[in-house]
């Protein structure tokens, strides 16, 4: 049994100096497993449909360490933040601070100081502790997720980091915190691309998963639409109106390096192969649209459809063998699916005359859509074994551009139901739909990053 | 000092003023001596001439006015060549008859007028989803820029450009501006 002792005695401070040495920003260090039997356990959370049954979670406010008016800010602001960020995932409920039996102010964090029962009574299977400790611009924090019904530590860990980047130690716990009851670490080190309209022309924009710090990462001054993540996380394309030619843009997220498809025609991005510096891409230079596999330097590699009739938006499998697209050929939009082995063909969807936007899930078992019956606009998945389609938005604006979060959990998409177009956040079920952030303009075309590039 | 310049100033000014206002009125009086002098030879030459820059006038003028009028006729064809759009059915990027029509009309224009190329465009209603849109918009622009290379217009005089759903011209949610913004425009380069 290896666990946090209460951190009285001596100053954090005194590990901190190490770190800076080595450079981190921040460090997770000091990672306390609680023990070996408390290992990743699943059990918490049904996986078939994890929304079903939300977990009740206590987050106190955290205690502090020393005294101070910032000290006292960065404790509260975490465990806000701490609350708002568990909460987007979709797994849990937040117990109400009203329903506390205990004050947190006066509360212990480690497990021989838990009052346990003060918090199973008021239905909190979980309760996360904080303890925060402000050294000049580092904050520290010790972090612990308990069970308050078994009366066990589940996870200890103390994280160091600027002050001013207490929101990345915040999320860094919050994925071992889904870790331990999913086996995945949540969607915490993503961004979303998007197009917003917020100065008068359509540009690509990107923010964090959770809609926070929104950056302009365009300006063409013309239409930029449609971005996608490269599957390394690090390029971004997308397509953009020069003179008389819309483009294709592959460009790096942080450099300025890259490259433009400028072929006689339309030059539309499309999805990446997943593992591979690769995407797809629909061109006009054969003189009708057809879908090609590009190189990430914007080279042909081949083209893969050779149909008279439209073909658009293709999206790959998690295993990069087989490519989703919509495809005009049998008279009206339909998904698709090929084998990029043999090229054979599949039509996926049967039901209305207008299914298109076809989204891979990163688990690979569904494709999510957008369908069009009665001039309704919506979101659709398709399970791809059982061929049982679920609809998962209804009778709330036009709702498109589903895109998946990384780790499936999650679906981002853009509806017109508060009127102008925005982005929303649902779970991969439909449960949980919420705006996921207000700019000025109009707001389009969310694409998920892969994981691990924050 | 500065007194001193004041005085050279209004010497400098003041005199010549004088000397010039004197040989100005001397002047004046010869030349209405050679006008009187001129009346009876001239007079009848002076109002031929008067006559002639008359009609002059007239003639420039009915010539100005006739090119004014070729301009508006032109600026007013023009306008009606780039304003009349050719629509299409939802999800359609086939010519409907009345597209036809417009079509041919186009090609004649644009037979008279050699020296004019164009750009069509292909547009599409905000329903259904943008990808896709911008192919159908190709298609549609495709359409109609087939359709009149077919009538004998080259083709190194007609360009297209798609939009899809980006640039509607009615920004209504209903079928009388879906159906407007479902076009081929033709925007003259």
């Amino acid at each position: 049994m290896n666990q946090i002792r209460p951190h009285t005695g001596h100053c954090p401070g005194r590990s901190i100096g190490f770190y800076l040495v080595i450079g981190l920003l921040w460090l997770a260090a000091l990672a306390v497993s609680p023990s070996r039997g408390a290992a990743a356990d699943y059990g918490y959370i049904d996986l078939t449909n994890p929304f079903l049954r939300k977990i009740p979670i206590a987050i106190p406010q955290f205690r502090t360490l020393n005294p101070g008016a910032e000290v006292d800010r960065l404790a509260a602001e975490g465990s806000r933040l701490m609350s708002d960020t568990l909460n987007f995932t979709g797994y849990f409920m937040i117990v109400d601070p009203a329903a506390y039996l205990i004050d947190p102010s006066k509360m212990g964090v480690t497990q021989a100081d838990v009052d346990f029962k003060a918090w199973k009574e008021i239905g909190s299977d979980l309760l996360i502790t904080g303890l925060t400790a402000l050294d000049e611009d580092v904050v520290e924090m010790e972090l612990r997720l308990f069970d308050t019904v078994k009366q066990q530590l589940l996870l200890g860990k103390r994280y160091a980091a600027r002050a001013s980047d207490y929101r990345r130690l915040v999320r860094r716990f919050c994925a071992e915190v889904l870790l331990h009851l999913t086996g995945s670490a949540g969607p915490f080190e993503s961004k979303i691309a998007f197009v917003s309209t917020g100065s008068g022309q359509k540009e690509i924009y990107t923010c964090d998963f959770d809609g926070y710090d929104p950056q302009p990462f365009t300006r063409h001054q013309s239409i930029s639409l449609r971005p996608s993540w490269s599957s390394d996380g690090q390029w971004i394309s997308y397509t953009a109106y020069r003179k008389d030619r819309a483009e294709l843009y592959i460009r790096h997220r942080t450099d300025k390096r890259g490259a433009v498809v400028s072929q006689a025609g339309l030059n539309l991005n499309g999805g990446w192969v997943p593992g591979r510096f690769e995407l797809g891409a629909t061109l006009s230079v054969s003189g009708d649209q057809e879908i090609y596999l590009l190189t990430g330097a914007g080279d042909i590699v081949k083209r893969l459809t050779q149909q008279p009739d439209i073909d658009v938006s293709p999206t790959f499998s998690p295993d990069g063998k087989r490519m989703a697209f919509v495809s005009k050929r049998a008279g009206s939009p339909q998904i698709y699916v090929m084998d990029l082995g043999s090229g054979q063909s599949e039509r996926l969807t049967f039901e209305g005359n207008y299914n298109t936007q076809p989204s891979w899930s990163p688990k690979g078992d569904r494709i999510a859509y957008t369908g069009m019956v009665k001039n309704r606009i919506d979101i659709y998945v398709i399970d791809l074994r059982t061929r049982a389609i679920a609809q998962l938005t209804r009778d709330s604006g036009d709702n498109e551009s589903a895109t998946w979060s990384p780790d499936g959990s999650l679906i981002a998409f853009s509806s017109t139901r508060e009127g102008t177009s925005r982005i929303y956040v649902m779970t991969a079920f439909g449960t949980d739909q919420r705006r996921l952030l207000t700019l000025p303009g109009a707001q389009s075309m969310p694409s998920w990053s892969p994981g691990g590039i924050q | 000092m500065r007194n001193k310049w004041w005085m050279v100033l209004a010497l400098l000014v003041v005199v010549p003023g004088l000397l010039l206002s004197t040989g100005c009125a001397k002047q004046a009086v010869k030349a209405d001596a050679e006008v009187s002098q001129a009346t009876g030879q001239d007079q009848a030459a002076l109002e031929a001439e008067r006559a002639r820059k008359a009609a002059e006038a007239a003639r420039l003028a009915a010539e100005e006015e006739a090119r004014r009028r070729a301009e508006e006729a032109r600026q007013r064809e023009i306008a009606a060549f780039q304003n009349e759009n050719v629509h299409f059915e939802f999800d359609r990027s086939d010519l409907t008859p009345e597209a036809v029509a417009i079509l041919k009309k186009k090609a004649a224009w644009l037979n008279a007028n050699p020296q004019v190329a164009v750009m069509v465009e292909g547009h599409c209603d905000e329903r259904g989803t943008n990808e896709y849109n911008l192919a159908l918009g190709e298609r549609r622009a495709q359409s109609a820029k087939n359709f009149l290379v077919n009538m004998g217009i080259s083709a190194s005089r007609l360009s297209s450009i798609s939009y899809g759903e980006e640039r509607p011209l009615d920004p209504g949610q209903d079928e009388a501006a879906w159906a407007k913004n479902r076009r081929a425009q033709f925007v003259i380069q």
